[in-house]
């Protein structure tokens, strides 16, 4: 009748990925079952067809893109612990945490949401999105509904807009600029029920 | 040594003289003693106190985490139009064509998916708001009190060794009763006794495979009952649903011939009366099984056709997509919604977990079947319907009777992978968020009409 306690000891290092990620002991819980049903061959990883055999992200027009954000390069797999580190970004931000003063930043303060946002732009990982990034977003996004040339007036139009120092890409502070305004903390979470 | 062996002999036929004569014989005449509905009720009391009881104890124990029956994280509902404007909204620019922000949108969106998403949840079993005090679904409860314990040790006792060697019983009565009835009835000729007959055996036999899973059936609108020459269809949870569905008439079963223990029974049945059974090759040449089905729906005197339009078991908290197949055929659609009660049972198989042996002995050792079937109102196909949308209908009208969750899934994403067309209708989506835009304020670009 425990399974409770058994089943946090799966999760090998639970207090310190509670730390460093801010997931209280029960969203690790319910993340640690929802990596094993998504692990369909009981691996104990995630590879990228695990990932591609969600119908909700095989209907993403950028599927491909978030998928890639959770293998860090090189890798061709994903443990429980990256796993729960990538989705951290998406919690709702703790304004109180901060003040604190003494942990280091969380995954889902602003700045690493946005930093996360740039990266599903900036595929080299340069620190810039160029033109032609922004194109294969873009065409991502729009498939075959659109034609070349309102893609290109489309990359034209926005970088117009945001790249202010006229280097003709995007970096990650004029990223941030153009996305002031924006409620970036509810924007990008994702509730999670209690 | 001999004392023991007239013994153990004198039990056994006390237990033979109690199966045939308390639940066999009623069987066969439909009728009930009613200690099944005892049964349940004691259970549903007992689970009732249980639950109320584990609540209390998880106000002392806050760390446990709350079982979430509808998923773990609440999702905005609003159309990609509306949420597309919400990002812009905080832009100096109106009518702003594509913005940076856009891809957020796709994002979150696609996070969620991976973290809950709509189809998985649905190919395994249902998780339960509370714990219904079998051991199997046992998910983060922990030790409550005692006297929840001890109630789970008698749970334990009285199913494994009192119901399950009952049922056992009963369930080998049933399907060599089958077999025989139905060979036997084969030998006569064609007439209208034989049609009589066969029925009889078919009902009694499903009757007494019921009483083994301690099933208890409630049939609403038996005024819709599928008529002969009529095609039968219904949400797929388990192949237990033929028995449930066979209880209340005679259906003409479509399937592959298996090998085995199937296989003998599929021969035997079709000597009685004509079910369609087809080599595993057939099933390939959609044609040829069509032609067959239409063929036996047009004999208006034929027992209407029963077929899952789903294609694979999900777990009975949504319809997903019809396969269009079965809408192809013609003829009247007689549409069925069974809806299993979670709390005494778990009668979905997940096939890929379980196989059908483990299932079988799984559901012998849970509490109880409780089933709700509605008969719908026979539908036809309507002039300017193709068979998607007639099917998309049917479903509809499936779902909303059994309460069930109207998914356009298919279910066959268990097995694969999802089609580029959801892919497209996504794109297409959020073009017309950009282009609307666009067209007003470039001077020359061409629209290209993809529909």
């Amino acid at each position: 009748m425990g399974s409770s306690s058994s089943s946090r000891n799966k999760i090998p290092n639970a207090q310190e990925l509670m730390d460093q990620t801010g997931f209280s002991s029960a969203h690790l819980l319910r993340l640690r079952d929802r990596f094993e049903s998504l692990d369909r061959n009981n691996r104990g990883y995630l590879s990228r067809d695990d990932f591609e055999a969600l119908g909700g992200l095989a209907m993403n027009p950028i599927g491909g893109r978030i998928i890639e954000a959770f293998f860090s390069s090189g890798q061709d797999t994903v443990d429980f612990s990256s796993f729960v580190r990538i989705l951290a970004h998406f919690r709702p931000t703790d304004r109180n945490r901060n003040k604190e003063g003494t942990q280091q930043e969380l995954p889902s303060s602003r700045t690493r949401k946005l930093k996360f946002a740039f990266q599903l732009y900036d595929l080299d990982r340069d620190g810039k999105i160029s033109r032609e990034e922004l194109l294969q977003v873009l065409r991502a996004m729009l498939g075959l509904q659109v034609t070349e040339e309102q893609l290109q007036s489309i990359a034209e139009r926005a970088i117009q807009e945001a790249d202010l120092d006229k280097d003709d890409a995007i970096s990650f502070d004029e990223f941030k600029k153009s996305l002031e305004k924006m409620d970036i903390d509810t924007k990008m979470s994702v509730s999670f029920l209690k | 040594m001999e004392d023991l062996w007239t013994v153990a002999v004198a039990v056994f036929q006390l237990w033979i003289f109690v199966v045939v004569f308390f639940i066999t014989l009623p069987a066969m005449f439909g009728l009930s003693l009613g200690v099944t509905s005892v049964y349940i009720q004691i259970l549903v009391k007992l689970l009732e106190w249980a639950t109320i009881r584990i609540q209390r104890g998880r106000q002392e124990q806050p760390s446990v985490p709350a079982p979430l029956p509808n998923g773990i994280i609440e999702r905005a509902e609003g159309s990609m139009e509306e949420e597309m404007e919400q990002l812009r909204r905080s832009r100096s620019l109106e009518g702003g064509e594509f913005a940076l922000s856009d891809a957020l949108y796709f994002c979150k969106k696609g996070l969620e998916s991976i973290v809950d998403d709509q189809v998985t949840q649905r190919f395994s079993s249902e998780e339960l708001a509370s714990w219904n005090l079998l051991t199997r679904t046992n998910q983060n409860f922990r030790y409550i009190s005692l006297r929840l314990t001890i109630f789970w040790g008698i749970g334990v006792f009285v199913r494994y060794c009192v119901l399950f060697p009952l049922r056992i019983t009963l369930a080998i009565i049933g399907l060599s009763w089958l077999v025989i009835g139905t060979t036997l009835v084969g030998f006569l000729p064609e007439n209208s006794v034989k049609y009589w007959l066969s029925e009889v055996v078919h009902l009694t036999c499903y009757r007494i495979c019921a009483r083994a899973l301690s099933a208890t059936i409630r049939y609403h609108n038996k005024e819709n009952r599928p008529q002969k020459g009529g095609i039968c269809v219904a949400n797929h949870t388990t192949p237990i649903d033929v028995v449930i569905l066979a209880n209340d008439g005679c259906y003409a079963m479509v399937g592959q011939i298996h090998g085995g223990l199937m296989g003998v029974i599929q021969r035997s049945m079709v000597r009685s009366c004509p079910h369609v059974w087809f080599e595993r090759s057939e099933m390939k040449d959609r044609h040829a099984v069509t032609s067959r089905l239409r063929a036996h729906v047009a004999a208006k005197t034929k027992l209407p056709i029963l077929i899952f339009p789903e294609g694979t078991c999900i777990n009975n908290t949504s319809v997903m997509m019809f396969k269009k197949g079965s809408f192809e055929i013609g003829g009247t659609i007689h549409p069925v919604a069974i809806k299993y009660d979670p709390r005494l049972g778990d009668a979905f198989w997940n096939s890929s977990k379980y196989n059908m042996v483990s299932y079988l002995l799984r559901t012998m050792t849970s509490w109880a079947i409780v089933v709700n079937v509605w008969y719908l109102p026979p539908m036809t196909i309507q002039d300017g319907e193709d068979a998607v949308q007639f099917a998309n209908r049917v479903k509809s009208a499936v779902a909303c009777r059994g309460g069930l969750l109207d998914l356009a899934w298919d279910g066959s994403l268990k097995r694969g992978k999802v089609k580029d067309a959801y892919k497209e209708e996504q794109q297409k989506m959020y073009s017309r968020v950009i282009v609307r835009q666009n067209s007003i304020s470039a001077t020359h670009t061409r629209r290209d009409d993809q529909s």
